[in-house]
């Protein structure tokens, strides 16, 4: 059976250059980049170009690239290397309701510890309004942290205006771009940020790999202490070959990001619309304009998704209903809820994500599916219904 | 395409000989996991002293592990649902009411009720499946006189579960499948030796599968310490308690009284004990003493001697009947109280508020509200219910 997938915002396949640039690292180009010897230049050369290709694709100075292992470590450095850097008296910080795991639940840990968080609302399209922010920092605030693009529904954030808030009121911002990395264009200067994360395999590249941009002069107290590698923000021997990765899918990813971006958006325009005419009853999650090209989030009233999942990968289609970390959770997505959805609605709710993998034909297949599989789903929606029947 | 049909695999030796029996057969299978409790989050909580988690029971985080290897072996598609919640409100939170007010419950019948039978069913209809199979030794057959489904005690009689079936509709009767139920344990392990499966040497789970430590009295403590069970409106205090109905609170220390009520001792709480228990009771006396009741009202732990804990019969409510469609006039059956009591003979009449009055012919040992009581004609299970109290 030919499988399609469709869940590139959980992760994505590794391009066949990346794999190429990496492949080296695990023979010959060995070295420990802070080797003084001919193997260790080698190996630091390597990392040398890989931040630069990173650097180039935020448009930050190579020195301000950190490297991870992840998105997750990204997020957790920025909020809590930030926060535990920072004078006693600011104690404060504010984020948003739609965060992704990384970030709510290290500001949750840091409400623990003592540290206060503001978790601001959206609206229903999953858009947090900038003169909320403005008006959520207080005297002792350190820190901003809102993310670009949201994972789940792929709603844009009013980052840039965020960013003057922080700057205007002399507040540190961070951004989890983890989803929108690869997939739009990310300038650090313009967007006004102070930190950025961002992790490979959602745009092609390896997992278990990822960056922090830190703006030259920020504090930040380091999650790990050993060495000073990455310039004393992240001690250990760096991971050589996925770093590589990281740098070859950003070096990718900028340049076909624009015209593939538009090839996407238009496919997803399509299943959308296609979505809606074969089937009655299901609606965008997320704003119409300002939205990741290859998100598509639909609630298909009345039936529910885990069912419709699993039902999609036995025809061959994989998607998922919402965030990977917390899917068959037991919590309905607090995305969803948090854009004014009941717990039973969210529970309705699939992402599709596409990628430059994604052909028509794929999304052909889909809108073959569905109505069948839906109208079924329908049927059989609520187990407390008991809506089995006796068969003889 | 042949019939579909979902596995409920629980990583076990038992559901996944049936799984593997299934795909022998040229079925189309699809394995399904419940995921019903969290031990991780709670190990790696900051509360340090939340119950451990221990592995081998039927729904922990390593079987899901074993199921998921189990249906890779077999090349059958396997997911796991996630029923946690429902498995909380529905299975956990009133077994530990049920606890608090007195009442020795078995969550098993609940379980396979309302998660198995009832949700698991409804999922596995969903993605297509028109039956679903579990490992359970138990058997079911069509009545084409009577037109019923009808449940029937397992080929090994020592492995019988029946027992723990016996809330089942007929609708959910029609669409299940016992794989199992006509071999005996060691022909399964020997299958499963067959088959190669790579759980086949795993040790059976025996224990309450959420109270892994198997201390059941300090899991109500903590559930209830937690604030997890729905507490009624307002709590009368600890002097009130003798008034207040069964409340969500652990009551707390209490009296050990004998049946003339003197005071033979303290308990540290009712939820720590059980009709017929003889340990742990920290009472000194000549004879052997027991567990003959649990009083919530007043908090109190009542011992007897033995024969004390006889009773002659008992009444059972919300029934649920499998060979009949009704029960109209008095029935003679087997009836059984606990999952390894060997059924006696009792006749069975109809009370006016529609429980069923269970007359023993010979008394029976410590019959224990909220148990269940299964109502058997040999091998054919007639009916079932719970335990309201003993006559």
């Amino acid at each position: 059976m030919p499988r399609i997938y469709l869940d590139n915002n959980a992760t994505t396949r590794v391009a066949p250059e990346v794999l190429e640039a990496m492949l080296p690292c695990y023979g010959e180009v060995f070295g420990n980049p802070s080797s003084v010897h001919g193997y260790g230049q080698e190996a630091k050369e390597a990392l040398d170009l890989a931040r630069e290709q990173v650097a180039a694709l935020l448009n930050s100075e190579p020195n301000e690239i950190v490297f991870t292992a992840g998105g997750t470590e990204s997020d957790n450095l920025a909020i809590r290397g930030v926060m535990e850097a920072s004078p006693g008296s600011a104690r404060h910080l504010v984020t948003s309701q739609i965060e992704h795991h990384a970030v709510i639940h290290t500001c949750q840990d840091l409400e623990k510890r003592g540290f206060e968080v503001t978790y601001l609302p959206v609206n229903r399209e999953g858009v947090v309004d900038p003169e909320q922010v403005a008006r959520a920092v207080r005297a002792d605030t350190r820190l901003i942290s809102i993310m670009i693009a949201n994972n789940e529904t792929g709603a844009l954030q009013p980052v840039r205006e965020i960013g003057n808030i922080a700057r205007e009121q002399g507040v540190l911002f961070h951004s989890d771009a983890v989803q929108a990395a690869g997939k739009i264009a990310l300038d650090s200067a313009e967007l006004g940020v102070d930190l950025l994360t961002i992790s490979a395999h959602k745009f092609q590249g390896p997992k278990g790999v990822g960056a922090l941009f830190v703006r030259k002069g920020t504090r930040l107290r380091p999650l790990f202490h050993g060495g000073g590698h990455e310039r004393n923000r992240r001690a250990g021997t760096e991971n050589v070959p996925q770093i590589v990765g990281l740098g070859r899918a950003a070096g990718l990813a900028g340049r076909s990001m624009v015209e593939e971006g538009e090839r996407i958006r238009r496919l997803r325009d399509w299943f959308e619309q296609e979505a809606q005419r074969r089937i009655p009853e299901v609606t965008v999650n997320g704003p119409a304009e300002s939205r990741l090209c290859n998100t598509s989030n639909l609630r298909f009233a009345g039936a529910e998704a885990e069912g419709l999942i699993i039902n999609l990968d036995l025809a061959g289609v994989a998607c998922s209903t919402g965030s990977a970390c917390s899917s068959g959770a037991i919590e309905p997505s607090h995305v969803l809820t948090a854009m004014g959805l009941s717990p039973a609605e969210a529970f309705e709710c699939l992402r599709f994500s596409l990628s430059r993998d994604t052909a028509r034909e794929d999304l052909v297949r889909v809108l073959e599916l569905l109505p069948d599989l839906v109208a079924r789903q329908r049927e059989m929606s609520s187990p407390e219904k008991h809506a089995y029947s006796m068969i003889s | 395409m042949s019939e579909k049909i979902v596995i409920a695999m629980s990583g076990g030796v038992d559901s996944s000989t049936a799984a593997a029996l299934l795909k022998d057969q040229g079925r189309d299978v699809v394995g399904l996991s419940m995921q019903l409790w969290d031990y991780t989050r709670r190990e790696t909580s900051d509360d340090e002293n939340w119950e451990r988690k221990k592995s081998g029971t039927c729904c922990s985080l390593d079987d899901i592990y074993d199921a998921r290897r189990v249906a890779r072996f077999l090349d059958i598609p396997f997911y796991v649902v996630n029923f946690e919640r429902a498995f909380e409100q529905e299975v956990v939170r009133p077994f530990v009411e049920s606890y608090l007010s007195g009442e020795t419950p078995i969550p098993c019948t609940r379980c396979n009720t309302l998660m198995k039978f009832d949700r698991l069913l409804a999922r596995a209809i969903q993605i297509g499946a028109d039956r679903i199979a579990t490992g359970h030794y138990a058997r079911i057959r069509h009545n084409p006189g009577t037109g019923r489904y009808e449940l029937l005690r397992a080929a090994d009689r020592s492995k019988d579960q029946s027992f723990f079936l016996f809330d089942l509709t007929q609708a959910q009767l029609s669409r299940m499948l016992f794989p199992l139920g006509e071999f005996t344990k060691a022909e399964v392990r020997g299958m499963a030796d067959s088959y190669r499966l790579p759980i086949a040497d795993k040790p059976e789970s025996q224990e309450i599968c959420f109270i892994p430590t198997k201390d059941t009295g300090r899991f109500v403590e903590r559930y209830s310490e937690k604030g997890q069970t729905s507490a009624p409106g307002s709590n009368g205090s600890k002097q009130d308690s003798s008034q207040a109905p069964a409340s969500s609170d652990c009551g707390g220390p209490g009296r050990i009284v004998n049946r003339q009520g003197e005071v033979l001792g303290q308990h540290p709480g009712i939820h720590h004990f059980t009709v017929g228990q003889r340990k742990g009771l920290g009472v000194a006396a000549g004879e052997r003493l027991y567990v003959i009741e649990t009083d919530p009202g007043r908090n109190r732990v009542v011992v007897g001697r033995d024969g004390d804990l006889l009773r002659s019969g008992l009444v059972a409510c919300r029934v649920n009947w499998i060979s009949i469609e009704k029960f109209t006039r008095p029935l003679r059956v087997q009836a059984q109280i606990r999952s390894r009591h060997q059924a006696a003979e009792a006749t069975l009449s109809a009370r006016d508020d529609g429980s069923v009055e269970v007359r023993f012919d010979q008394p029976q040992r410590a019959v224990t509200p909220g148990q269940a009581v299964v109502f058997y004609q040999d091998e054919l299970v007639v009916g079932g219910g719970w335990i309201q109290e003993g006559l």
